[in-house]
């Protein structure tokens, strides 16, 4: 019998006063009651709309049938056929601009919990199958990944299954890309990703870290000394942009990424940790997506008593996932749309002492499709913070651009490859934020099983 | 991880560290910098290339016992692992076409200054080497910049050793004297930096600096390395260490360098406690 209710089944969740002073995950999952009956809302629609709004079109009727029926491991399988991490994306995805927005069940109430299912079989596998995959029979080529993100990870989980030799070679010294250095436990378990890496480790793939490509070693030589037929560029979208305004360099002016490096890759958020990070008692995050949510609810978390979000545009053009929105305001962020940041002031240390803005309205719709911020003439709002986080994009990092030549690359640094992540280079293959600048988990994981299967024919045709 | 081959006590507070590092070896140049962590859950801190050998696969570090990270760092022995060793990172020393130079090092700076000047000698050029400590027990590789330099003039704060004196006297009395320089190149404390800088503006001489900011990542991806070059934003981590001495905001660095000064003695102190409850 289907479950006509017009809501989705509730995420049981930490007391937003509580989790706001711990870094344990917020939401705690479904029990398998509660995933059964949210399946029962599916309609097992013959159009499948949702698998539309998927990009890595999951077959998501089907596994939800196979949820509805009580049949969690066939349904880890139908998830299995179109993603590689559907522990991380059902706790990352934007579901709500993705396939929940195409389900049927919204247009009147709403959707089906797809993500909270998507984040239940995958928890419920990992929980209850404890084998690791075994390694395939090696096919005796080589194959070079850089960046261990979502992009890196899924190329190279697709060519070991298939017999590759793969390396993967990672900056930093643990891998996992943003999903370890930037959003944030609380959001998603470093468990999890590490669970994800000891999979492929038992596919064979080789994880070296601490290697920096265009310093280590360049991709020419990756190819032309090493031996690596084909190489996949992952490396994302790293490099911090500042709004250029005065007092931008006073002490408690941070980056997003630096901000949330410390905490996250640096663990400074335990006692325990030697990683120095400033424990503010005010701070202002400037920008509206998800890592400027990540920023402000870790503030808060480490004691700040006034946390704003400080964004240009109005409430609903905030880029971030809903989820982190209402997260967030339930945490007592509090929100300044229509504000932009004009200037720093510090007081006479050097610190941050607040933050002067002016008021926006919103314009004619711009390149984005979404309405121009237009600065209110002679207003001014000021903000006292003792930190301020810029959290307002990032491109990607230039080194690799700038030691491999005849990388093709676009204006904003961005990579250029086709849809199969093709580059200017015969065997250089790219995806992920490196090609498309920031994105989303699920975009970075579909381009890299893409370029998988595209170097596997281009080896193969060889 | 890398092992310690070789460890040396320059100093009461400074230390080698020949470390088994072979791809980083292949390619590291003067002016470069790798990134450590100690242990598992250790901090990342950046600490220049002193030197390294290709064929030996060999890279050394020199550093001063300074924080939490660097004390921990001084407990290990030849033979132990460094957990994570990253690099070359940054951009090698700009020293090709020059033909006479200041290298002017202050403190552990000289040791960043050393395979500079090393370099210069072996491409052919005329070093003239400034160094200066606070006092004699702190001087260190006074030999190797020795062998190195066609001139080399030792200051220390007390007299105890060389002239007594700052390095900016030495390289006032040198220019005063008729020497001409085709760049000054130093390294050492930002005062220091600043002070040099200040005199070589008035003469006119280009002058490189080695700026070593708080960092993290070491690759670009978090900005805490920025400093003011020029009026522009510049990631000491990628865009340099070095600049045109004549174009950085100082200052700022300084104030920036100061950020953790409260948060970072807390870490030590913590460190202390650990090590006292292990010593018992
Ligand atoms: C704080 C934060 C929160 C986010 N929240 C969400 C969310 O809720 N939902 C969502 O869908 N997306 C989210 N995103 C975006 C998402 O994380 C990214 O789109 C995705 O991780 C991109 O994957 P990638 O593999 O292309 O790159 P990355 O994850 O950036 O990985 C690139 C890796 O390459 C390494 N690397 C770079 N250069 C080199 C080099 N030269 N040599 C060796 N290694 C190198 C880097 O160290 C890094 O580990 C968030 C991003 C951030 C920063
Ligand atoms: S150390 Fe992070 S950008 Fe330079």
């Amino acid at each position: 019998m289907a479950n006509m209710s017009l809501k989705k089944n509730e995420m049981p969740s930490q007391e937003p006063n509580v989790r706001n002073k711990n870094f344990d995950e917020v939401a705690l999952g479904y029990t398998p009651e509660m995933a059964i009956d949210e399946a029962k809302r599916c309609l097992n629609c013959k159009n499948k709309p949702c698998v539309s709004g998927c990009p890595v079109r999951i077959d998501i009727p089907e596994f939800i049938k196979c949820v509805a029926n009580c049949d969690f491991e066939e349904a880890y399988a139908v998830l299995s056929r179109s993603t590689s991490l559907p522990a991380v994306c059902g706790r990352v995805c934007p579901q709500e601009s993705q396939c929940e927005s195409k389900c049927v069940r919204g247009i009147k109430g709403e959707p089906v919990a797809i993500g909270r299912l998507e984040r239940f079989v995958a928890d419920y596998h990992n929980a209850n199958c404890k084998t690791l995959p075994e390694k395939p029979k090696a096919n005796g080529h080589k194959v070079a990944v850089i960046g261990s993100g979502p992009a890196g990870l899924a190329c190279a989980g697709e060519l070991a299954k298939k017999g590759y030799a793969v390396t993967v070679f990672e900056a930093l010294h643990v891998a996992g890309g943003v999903l370890v250095y930037g959003i944030p436990e609380f959001r998603l378990p470093k468990a999890i990703v590490k669970r994800e890496i000891d999979g492929l480790k038992a596919l064979g793939v080789e994880i070296s870290t601490n290697t920096v490509i265009g310093k280590t070693f360049s991709i020419d030589e990756l190819m032309s000394e090493q031996g690596f037929e084909a190489v996949f560029i992952g490396s994302g979208a790293g490099l911090p942009r500042f709004m250029n305004i005065p007092g931008e360099n006073l002490k408690g002016v941070y980056s997003a990424n630096e901000f949330l490096t410390r905490i996250n890759l640096m663990k400074a958020y335990r006692e325990d940790s030697s990683t120095p990070i400033q424990k503010p008692k005010s701070a202002a995050i400037v920008g509206g997506g998800n890592v400027a949510m990540d920023a402000a609810r870790c503030a808060k978390r480490l004691g700040a008593e006034n946390v704003y979000i400080v964004y240009r545009r109005s409430e609903e053009e905030l880029p971030a996932r809903a989820e982190e929105v209402e997260h967030a305001k339930e945490e007592g962020i509090i929100f300044r749309t229509l504000t932009n940041p004009r200037e720093i002031i510090g007081n006479e240390n050097g610190f941050v002492s607040k933050l002067i803005c002016s008021e926006m309205e919103l314009g004619e719709p711009d390149a984005s499709g979404r309405r121009k911020p237009i600065e209110k003439v002679g207003s001014t709002v000021e903000i006292e913070c003792d930190c301020v986080i810029m959290s307002i994009g990032t491109s990607p990092n230039p080194l690799i651009k700038s030691t491999t030549n005849g990388l093709e690359t676009e204006r904003h640094g961005c990579i250029v490859a086709d849809e199969n992540g093709k580059t200017s280079i015969d065997g250089v293959y790219a995806g992920g934020d490196a090609v498309t600048g920031a994105a989303t988990v699920i975009l970075a994981m579909g381009a890299g099983k893409n370029a998988a299967k595209a170097i596997d024919e281009y080896i193969m045709s060889k | 991880m890398n092992k310690i081959l070789k460890k040396k006590i320059l100093n009461p507070t400074v230390q080698l560290m020949v470390v088994d590092a072979k791809a980083i070896a292949a390619k590291a140049e003067p002016g470069q910098f790798i990134i450590l962590r100690v242990d598992e859950d250790g901090e990342r801190i950046p600490l220049t290339i002193a030197d390294y050998d290709r064929e030996g696969g060999t890279v050394t570090i020199i550093f001063q016992i300074v924080g939490a990270t660097t004390e921990k760092l001084s407990k290990l022995n030849e033979g132990d692992l460094i957990h994570d060793f990253v690099g070359p990172l940054g951009k090698p020393t700009e020293t090709s076409g020059l033909k006479k130079v200041a290298v002017v090092g202050g403190g552990v700076g000289c040791a960043i200054a050393y395979p500079v000047a090393k370099k210069l000698h072996e491409s052919g050029a005329t070093v003239h080497s400034i160094v200066g400590f606070r006092s004699k027990e702190l001087v260190i590789l006074e030999d190797e910049f020795r062998n190195v330099s066609d001139k080399l003039v030792l200051m220390s704060d007390d007299g105890t050793a060389g002239a007594k004196g700052l390095v900016t006297d030495a390289l006032k009395a040198l220019i005063e004297s008729g020497e001409t320089y085709d760049e000054v190149i130093t390294i050492g404390p930002l005062i220091m930096m600043k002070f040099v800088c200040k005199l070589t503006k008035e003469y006119g001489i280009k002058t490189t600096v080695s700026m070593n900011p708080i960092m993290i990542d070491g690759t670009g991806m978090c900005g805490g390395c920025r400093l003011t070059v020029g009026g522009e934003t510049k990631f000491a981590c990628v865009d340099g260490p070095d600049f045109d001495g004549h174009l950085v905001d100082f200052d700022e660095a300084m104030a920036r360098g100061a950020m953790y000064k409260p948060y970072e003695r807390e870490a030590h102190a913590h460190a202390c406690n650990l090590l006292k409850k292990e010593a018992k």
